[in-house]
């Protein structure tokens, strides 16, 4: 019995170490953030910090600086279009599964095809230029995340195991389908709508795509995309710099800033890991397993 | 007693409307920007303007395919694509396969649970966040690597300008992201394995490697060969946002990192040529379509419960 036992001590440090493993490199980035810029400059990023310096958080929270009004975009898109996301695919799916529905099936032909078959990037971006959303709001709500045929599949799986007989008593009592999707069968799928919601929140708050691709105004940069800016165009730094939030000789944190601001954007995802986490696993194994 | 005899159209929407109108929210989006981009896969045989659109252009044959596939590049995006994927898919198997037999083994669920959490939380960062993960890890002046280095003695490494080497960092960043997810779907799959064959395994005095190597491995190996072949289909496909979050417009790493999606972006948006774009995105299309196509195929054969249709 001597030989699993070591078995045993080796597995759990593994996993542990491997585990820490994952989590480090964002310790890393979280502690830089706090750095002092100077002790930056001198012994580059660290772990564990020589000076700490709270001037990024400073300059990024009190300062007159574009990170405000990106949050507000960001909580903005992901809201609204999550919100019109999980409610357009939940209908669908009600639809889809709904055993009464003679043309389901060619509906779901309809929505699949287009899993199957993609145009790319040149197409949507042309029909995006059509629809007059370049350098809107919408650009970043509408276009490729508002809908999603993969969710739209999992949803209609879980609906097609609620009995026939719970749709058909309701007909019988006069309800329509309108009553029978939202008051009888959202209520009984939470689970799945709870995941779906995760997947299109997940998907809006981390979007840069449509950004990128959609706006030029960088009123209408959404935190990921101005994130992705800051590494490169030092001038939206200074621009913050002007701002004089920072007393004393004012240099530029630069270093840190950039890590605060990833740090900030990533608030919300650390907020809800325990729900996101449980309804993500969730999705993972209706979707998997049952297939 | 109703008859189930094929009634028409207009009597199935009468009878069940506001079913279909519940339908049709996604269905005018999946018709916009699903169907009425195909007609624009055209402009790839045009000499395309803005101005003058899609029906007005003019057509030019096959100049746009020209182009792309007289250039060498047409070769070294292709070759990255393929080479990426097929080295995401196989190594985030191998490893999240490996973990998830060794989580198998924890009989501490606390700690399974936990260590769980962590591996996972990389999955739900955006690539964006990531690039600065890889940033202040590879920085040449900041950077923590470097400094590791220096304390072995060796000279600093200007990574951001070394094309050897983004092979395996976006490798290795592509499974620290998703190995979580993987491993996720894996143990669950290990889990449901019939816990007769390993009883059956102990009884003829199997050790635990024989269970894994006899018993795990070979019964886990169809869900493996699945996902990795409906995995193989998109090949052609993905990793925009990774590769251009992490590498921008570096193009002295292009040579070994940069793939059909980066491309095809870069002739849109930075050279401002869509009809060059549409070229080498319907290439990518149709190809990428056989794969599907085949992969689905073949994971129909093996089992027609994971075929995606």
């Amino acid at each position: 019995m001597k030989k699993p036992k070591l078995f045993d001590l080796a597995n759990y440090t593994f996993i542990a170490l491997f585990s820490i493993l994952c989590i480090l490199p964002m310790l890393l980035v979280l502690m830089v953030s706090f750095t002092d810029e100077a002790s930056i400059k001198q012994f580059g990023y660290q772990l564990i910090p020589d000076k700490l310096s709270f001037d990024a958080y400073k300059l990024l929270l009190f300062g007159n600086t574009p990170l405000y009004r990106s949050y507000m975009i960001s909580i903005f898109i992901t809201t609204v279009g999550t919100t019109a996301a999980v409610l357009m695919t939940g209908m669908a799916g009600y639809t889809l599964s709904a055993k009464h529905v003679k043309y389901r099936n060619h509906l779901a032909i309809f929505f699949f095809i287009t899993m199957v078959f993609n145009t790319g990037l040149v197409p949507w971006y042309l029909i995006n230029l059509q629809l007059g959303l370049k350098n809107t709001i919408f650009a970043l709500i509408i276009p490729s995340l508002i809908f999603n045929p993969f969710n739209l599949f999992l949803v209609r799986n879980y609906m097609s195991q609620i009995p026939v007989s719970l749709t058909e008593a309701a007909k019988i009592d006069g309800a329509t389908d309108f009553y029978i999707a939202f008051r009888i069968f959202f209520p009984l799928c939470m689970p799945v709508l709870a995941t779906i919601t995760l997947f299109y929140g997940i998907g809006y708050w981390n979007n840069w795509f449509n950004a990128i691709m959609l706006v030029d105004n960088q009123q209408l940069y959404p935190l990921q995309y101005l994130l992705f800016k800051l590494n490169s165009e030092i001038n939206m730094i200074q621009q913050m710099q002007s701002s004089g939030v920072l007393s004393g000789t004012g240099t530029m944190p630069q270093e840190s800033v950039k890590m605060a601001t990833a740090i900030l954007t990533i608030g919300p995802v650390v907020l809800f890991y325990p729900f996101l986490q449980r309804y993500f696993i969730k999705g993972l194994l209706i979707g998997s397993v049952k297939g | 007693m109703h008859t189930k005899r094929n009634r028409g159209f207009l009597h199935e929407i009468r009878q069940n409307g506001s079913a279909y109108l519940l339908v049709i929210p996604a269905a005018i989006y999946t018709l916009i920007f699903g169907y009425f981009t195909l007609p624009y896969m055209l402009i790839a045989f045009q000499k395309f303007n803005f101005k003058t659109g899609l029906f007005n252009s003019k057509w030019i044959g096959l100049e746009n395919f020209e182009f792309f596939f007289r250039s060498p590049r047409a070769w070294e995006v292709t070759f990255n694509t393929l080479k990426l994927n097929f080295l995401f898919i196989v190594v985030g198997t191998v490893v999240a396969m490996a973990l998830a037999i060794l989580f198998n083994e924890l009989r501490s669920k606390l700690f399974s649970r936990i260590t769980q959490s962590t591996i996972l939380f990389p999955h739900f960062l955006s690539w964006v966040i990531v690039s600065y993960v890889i940033y202040s890890l590879f920085s040449t002046d900041y950077g923590v690597i470097n400094k590791i280095i220096g304390w072995v003695g060796l000279d600093p490494i200007n990574w951001y300008s070394t094309p050897k080497y983004w092979t395996t960092i976006l490798v290795s960043a592509a499974v620290w992201k998703d190995v979580g997810m993987n491993l996720v779907i894996y143990l669950a799959a290990i889990v449901g394995i019939d816990d007769t064959y390993y009883e059956a395994g102990r009884i003829d005095g199997a050790s635990r490697w024989q269970l894994i190597w006899r018993i795990t491995i070979p019964l886990m190996m169809p869900t493996i060969i699945i996902l990795s072949l409906l995995a193989l289909g998109k090949i052609m496909y993905g990793s925009f946002d990774m590769i251009y979050a992490i590498i921008k417009d570096n193009g002295v790493l292009y040579p070994a990192v940069d793939v059909i999606d980066t491309y095809v972006f870069r002739s849109l948006r930075t050279i401002g040529n869509p009809a060059q774009a549409m070229a080498v995105g319907l290439y990518q299309s149709v190809v990428g379509f056989i794969l599907v196509w085949g992969s689905n195929k073949i994971v129909r054969k093996i089992n027609p419960d994971h075929a995606l249709f």
